[in-house]
């Protein structure tokens, strides 16, 4: 019988961009630039395509807060390896920062959000601390109980308004105003780290993920290398948990919730870890879904474990990662 | 006195929550996050049995709901784990994502508020030393204590205990010998879960089933298996004696609440003083750069 397989060849137009060839006519130059500006315009245009439908308009704003979250999931598990289970620790804090100074030292918007970024951030950086000379699962476990611990203390002393949260936090004096404070800071940070990650710098976070040993061997503090990747990462999270505070007008305990945590891990899993595109697509469907979903409840969530647990076993790979691949190639059945 | 009789009772009740999480970890070296979630499955199951089957009788649900826990983690390896063996991330991300929707799911199917409790095994409660101690309590200690030394007996003196800790020391070597990886970690897997139900069936009977006991079962039993040192099952007993009376201590002189916080701190102390734990097996060189 004669058996056939599949070969995967490279098309001709990618293979020509990948040099200086790539400026040579415009076909390569749309090929190059294509998706790119397309995803870039589709995402700009977002607040505008959905302006007929107020409520889906608020969903743009959550979606790309929680696609922040996710590339900064990716980008710790993926580049660094440091597989970070509680973004909500980075939300969570981010927004209460974001909240106290808003609140009670009555610092404007445009001061609180980036304020609240940055000390959150270096707060982040510091409670992690001493799990980050670590290898193996530690990290994990230690990010998954932070929020935990920190909604406890709250709860226990019932101080930052115990259960009921801070409320009467600025809101965004106009709505696109609150569309485009998401969204151009969720490209920047989305692009920055992208040109981050070819940087030599991402070269040695790499290495801190593949082989530490030898990063070491090197001469190179692995443990101040991992500082930097958690700083940046929850300088992601905390700018998204800020923003989402200032667009609820309050920080409560369910910044530290579990969605914070789920969705931006099953988003990255979908989208494909290590393409930091993956997980902005990845939260640009399942967010949505779960507004479709808000009926039921926690079932939603129930709903993202088991995607999740599938995609992981079935297909690891991710949309993403399928997606340039049927971009860059073309398959054909050979005789074996 | 008071102190020292319920700090024994809570380290005993801490030592079973973690004894599962330990065992999983130390042989087939995954991390199941999913443990909290078996823990207060099967203390649902066993409320189903007993209060949606008139007559059935209680210790016959036992039986069943551990049983069917021990399945579930099998099952759990067998079905997901075995794939994704050895990719860290995916591990964590792939229990805790079962585990968390096993728990979400509970909740979602109605398993909220106070009403779901379950019976205690012998009611009324009697007085030592002046401390009024209830007998689950006491049943709690025997059947406890009754428990490491099965395990103890179990993995040092039976064929399927000892290839436990052959793939446990050296997997490649037990390999060799014979004996089969995969099958192993299933075994350890479906132990590991029998006991979280286990434990959940001698615990819960003095509160209630609470899909929120699920993560703090989850952060129990990873704090002491953290101090205690990841993979030493006797490490795990003493952590447990440890954090039990620092947080009947902490219970007695500050709050309630201040429970969690004495896992948390536990597990953080821990990591930055002495990773591998009081009686870790880990070199320091594999987790420390």
């Amino acid at each position: 019988m004669e058996q056939l397989r599949k070969e995967r060849v490279d098309r001709s137009l990618k293979v020509r961009t990948e040099g200086l060839y790539a400026i040579s006519s415009i076909e390569e130059i749309l090929y190059l630039i294509g998706p790119r500006l397309l995803f870039v315009a589709g995402i700009l245009l977002l607040p505008l395509i959905f302006e007929a439908a107020p409520y889906w308009k608020r969903v743009v704003n959550v979606m790309c807060a929680y696609a922040l979250v996710a590339i900064s999931f990716d980008f710790l598990s993926n580049f660094v390896g440091l597989v970070c289970l509680g973004g909500a620790l980075f939300t969570g804090v981010g927004g209460y920062f974001t909240a106290i100074y808003n609140r009670y030292f009555s610092f404007p918007i445009y001061l609180s959000i980036p304020l609240a970024t940055l000390s959150g951030a270096l707060f982040c950086t510091l409670v992690l601390l001493p799990a980050l000379p670590l290898r193996g699962v530690y990290f994990a476990i230690i990010t998954l109980m932070y929020p935990l611990l920190f909604s406890r203390i709250i709860e226990a002393l019932n101080v930052l308004g115990g259960t009921n949260g801070i409320t009467g936090i600025e809101s965004f004096p106009d709505p696109y105003i609150e569309h485009y404070a998401i969204i151009l800071p969720m490209l920047f940070f989305l692009f920055a780290t992208r040109r981050f990650v070819n940087e030599d710098i991402g070269l040695v976070f790499r290495g801190v993920k593949d082989n530490d040993q030898a990063v070491r061997a090197s001469g190179i503090n692995v443990t101040l290398i991992k500082v930097y990747a958690v700083f940046i990462a929850s300088l992601m999270g905390c700018f998204s948990g800020a923003y989402i505070a200032h667009m609820y007008m309050w920080a409560g305990l369910s910044l530290f919730a579990l969605d914070f945590s789920v969705i931006p891990i099953a988003s990255t899993v979908i989208g494909g870890g290590g393409t930091l595109i993956g997980p902005v697509i990845g939260s640009f469907i399942l967010v949505p879904l779960s507004e479709i979903l808000r009926a039921a409840g926690t079932l939603r969530i129930v709903i993202y474990c088991v995607v999740l647990t599938l995609f992981i076993i079935l297909k690891s790979e991710g949309l993403m990662i399928y997606l340039q691949r049927k971009y860059h190639q073309f398959e054909r059945w050979v005789k074996v | 006195m008071h102190i020292l009789i319920y700090g024994i009772i809570n380290s005993i009740a801490l030592s079973l929550i973690s004894l599962g999480f330990a065992l999983v970890y130390s042989i087939s070296r995954v991390p199941n996050f999913a443990h909290g979630a078996l823990y207060v499955t099967t203390g649902y199951i066993v409320w189903l049995l007993i209060n949606k089957l008139t007559g059935f009788p209680y210790p016959l649900a036992i039986l069943v709901g551990i049983g069917i826990t021990g399945i579930i983690g099998a099952l759990i390896y067998r079905l997901v784990l075995i794939r994704i063996r050895g990719m860290e991330i995916s591990e964590i991300i792939a229990t805790y994502a079962i585990g968390v929707a096993i728990l979400e799911g509970l909740r979602w199917g109605g398993l909220r508020g106070m009403t779901f409790t379950l019976p205690v095994f012998i009611p009324g409660s009697v007085d030592i030393f002046g401390v009024v101690v209830d007998y689950q309590r006491l049943v709690v200690v025997i059947l406890g204590a009754a428990t490491f030394l099965f395990l103890y007996f179990f993995i040092h003196h039976t064929r399927i205990g000892l290839a436990l800790r052959g793939i446990a020391q050296d997997e490649r070597a037990a390999m060799m010998l014979g004996i089969d990886s995969d099958m192993t970690a299933i075994l350890s897997l479906g132990i590991g879960s029998a006991l979280a139900g286990f434990s959940s069936l001698l615990l819960l009977p003095l509160g209630n089933i609470i899909v929120e006991a699920g993560y703090s079962v989850l952060i129990f039993a990873v704090a002491v298996c953290i101090t205690g040192g990841l993979g030493s099952l006797m490490g795990t007993i003493v952590a447990s004696f440890l954090i039990g009376f620092a947080q009947i201590l902490t219970d007695k002189f500050l709050s309630t609440h201040y429970q969690m916080v004495v896992a948390l701190l536990a597990i953080i102390l821990t990591l930055i003083i002495k990773p591998s734990g009081l009686f870790g097996k880990q070199k320091e060189l594999e987790e420390r750069v």
